[in-house]
């Protein structure tokens, strides 16, 4: 069965129309990239399917695992087993990194009494590349610099054992070496759990650690083209997104074309 | 009756003088509406011996009925002490009622109403014309006390007026530490606390204070605390509140009067149901090189009101001090009012402030959300989070200790 089915899917922000009917299916053990230039669609589409409410369905569904999702809370959702890392997370102050990974994980938070070393975010801190010793105690995202921030928002992703997983830009702001880290650890807990994935991304840097079966084009709020991934990324190097002018419908064309040559 | 010694006959006669005038801040209470006739209580020989519903009342503030972890305890019930004592392992420590302590030193007379005025307001008025005991915990020179001696003051009786005066001396390069929690019995719903406090801190010596109050809906508390610190000593005061009251108004001063002395305060205020909290804290730097650091944590909920006042005043060169507010409204008909003070009045003192008050912010409460926590869980825990109890300057065990309690306080609270 497919995983995550969303079918003709229209959605407002207040009275303006920002995604004029996407249709995408993702099965279990998938991972797509979502790419497209900015303003068309792409962090919508991301927040409606986690359900933030400022995103109004207003045609269309998402079905997860074969129910219909369109009216369920984040949090439902979350426990459905759609986590996503966002682009840019809030800071929260008082929080423990600890506490939060031990949250998205259904635990308890970290209680020294009953545990006088803590076990279960210590490794998904350091498997990610973030010192236990030093970001334990830290506060959620207070001070982390913009790798430390994507790396966290990755372990409490992994922590709350998600089936689709929805990386926001998860290469932007980040030096090779995350990337590097980022991309072979989100490939290696989908494959050991095939669990789907989908990653928006400006840059082609990410692929070869996530090995994405396919790429969606977006823009004006819809899906453009749907393909090969190192073909559309090579393309839009060469030509930009005015590569896909041809293949746009009337009303997206235009769109299209005052992109220019951004890629 | 015993004769009053005439130094006290003085203070008492300052007192008479303004047992009818209002505090400058405050709501005003009517004092004749209490009772100051109460039962007596008998005394226990441990804390293990007082009744549950007592025992189990104060556990809630901080008071631990095995003393594991405690140096000694002070246990006060309306007007009766029923409990006095420092663990014999612990010498080096005197813990007595201040009534005791009088009778036993003279020298006493240049302690009383040292730090706060006795003719501040009527409080401070009947406090002294209806004292009725309180704590006289004294660490000698050179003792290191490394955990608190604990001391409760309960209100038993409907409608009781308690006032107590406590007299807190370290003596020189010594370190005290007290934990004091002051409740009512379950079955008390209006009552009135007027508490007074003061601090003794001798050269490089050490107090570190931490007050917690759960009171009940209808009672009013009045504390008056003053401290001062002499050169090289710490001073920190670590205030919790944590249950409904009716009003609560103090303004503790630390009068920081040798060089290099310092002043703490942290205060966790959460106000819940009609509750008026008015607490504020004031530093007054007067010798090179003192510092201050002032920071309040208050959380709005339910219609209650909420105002967080700082004072810092600079006397002296070479000083530093801040004072920072936090405040968290949970509901629209809540008021968190914060008003900072600051008062330099020479140059070369260092004084700054910072403040920040408003609602939870809804980006973090759909990011916690969006990890699979309920909007009541993601509140809870952005709430808990801002009343972190991390207070640098405790010993390790104390710190742990504060921490469990201020966990254990706002875990019910929430």
């Amino acid at each position: 069965m497919t995983l995550l089915e969303i079918d003709a899917l229209h959605v407002n922000i207040g009275a303006k129309e920002i995604l004029k009917g996407i249709n995408l299916d993702v099965d279990a053990g998938e991972t797509h990239v979502l790419l497209g230039p900015n303003a068309s669609g792409k962090t919508t589409l991301i927040m409606t399917l986690v359900g933030y409410p400022l995103y109004k369905i207003t045609k269309g569904s998402i079905r997860f695992n074969g129910t219909e999702i369109n009216k369920k809370p984040i949090n439902e959702r979350a426990k459905l087993g759609i986590s996503v890392a966002f682009q840019t997370p809030p800071e929260i102050r008082g929080v423990k990194m600890r506490d939060i990974i031990r949250l998205s994980a259904g635990l308890e938070p970290w209680n020294p009494f009953k545990e006088p070393k803590e076990t279960f975010a210590t490794p998904l801190l350091s498997n990610i590349g973030l010192d236990p010793d030093v970001f334990r105690d830290r506060d959620v995202n207070v001070g982390f610099s913009g790798g430390e921030k994507k790396r966290s928002e990755i372990a409490q992703v992994f922590a709350m054992k998600p089936k689709l997983m929805i990386l926001d830009e998860p290469d932007s702001g980040v030096d090779i070496d995350s990337l590097k880290r980022i991309g072979t650890a989100v490939s290696k807990y989908a494959k050991e759990n095939n669990c789907a994935v989908i990653v928006v991304t400006h840059y082609r840097h990410i692929l070869p650690y996530i090995k994405p079966d396919v790429a969606h084009l977006m823009c004006g709020g819809i899906i453009v083209v749907t393909g090969d991934p190192y073909e559309i990324f090579s393309k839009i190097e060469e030509k930009g997104y005015c590569a896909y002018v041809d293949v746009c419908p009337p009303a997206v064309k235009a769109l299209l074309e005052k992109t220019g040559d951004q890629r | 009756m015993p004769k009053i010694p005439e130094w006290r006959r003085k203070i008492i006669e300052r007192a008479e003088k303004v047992k009818n005038q209002p505090a400058k801040i405050g709501p005003d209470i009517d004092l004749e509406a209490f009772n100051s006739e109460l039962p007596e209580q008998k005394s226990v020989s441990n804390p293990a011996e007082l009744p549950s519903t007592v025992k189990s009342g104060a556990n809630v503030v901080g008071i631990e009925p095995s003393e594991k972890l405690r140096s000694g305890t002070f246990f006060q019930y309306d007007h009766s002490v029923m409990l006095a004592r420092a663990i014999k392992s612990f010498p080096g420590v005197e813990v007595m009622s201040t009534s005791d302590a009088l009778k036993k030193y003279d020298w006493l007379k240049e302690y009383w109403w040292k730090t706060v005025p006795v003719d501040q307001d009527k409080y401070t008025a009947i406090a002294e014309l209806n004292q009725t005991h309180g704590y006289f915990i004294r660490t000698k020179p050179d003792t290191r006390l490394t955990l608190p001696i604990q001391a409760c003051l309960f209100i038993g009786t409907q409608g009781a007026m308690q006032c107590p005066h406590n007299l807190i001396i370290a003596e020189e390069n010594s370190e005290l530490h007290i934990i004091t929690g002051c409740t009512t019995h379950p079955s008390v719903t209006r009552g009135l606390h007027v508490g007074i406090s003061e601090f003794y801190v001798k050269k490089g010596a050490t107090i570190t204070f931490t007050m917690i109050h759960g009171w009940a809906p209808n009672v009013e508390v009045r504390p008056r605390t003053g401290a001062i610190i002499e050169e090289n000593g710490t001073f920190l005061n670590n205030y919790i509140c944590f249950k409904p009251v009716k009003t609560l108004q103090m303004y503790p001063t630390a009068y920081c009067e040798g060089e290099n002395s310092r002043a703490r305060y942290h205060s966790l205020l959460y106000g819940s149901e009609g509750s008026l909290l008015d607490v504020g804290n004031r530093a007054v730097l007067r010798a090179k090189g003192a510092r201050s650091e002032v920071t309040t944590r208050a959380i709005a909920k339910d219609h209650s009101r909420i105002i967080a006042r700082g004072h810092l005043v600079g006397e002296a060169p070479e000083t530093k001090a801040h004072l920072d507010c936090r405040g968290l409204l949970l509901s629209p008909n809540a008021i968190i009012h914060s008003i900072p003070e600051l008062e330099a009045k020479v140059e070369g003192t260092d004084m700054s402030h910072e403040a920040a008050v408003g609602k939870i912010q809804e980006d973090q409460l759909l990011y916690l959300m969006a990890r699979g926590l309920s909007e009541e869980q993601a509140t809870a825990l952005i709430v808990r989070g801002f009343l972190d109890p991390e207070v640098p300057g405790l010993p390790d065990q104390l710190r742990m200790e504060v921490r469990r309690i201020v966990q254990l306080t706002t875990e019910k609270a929430l």
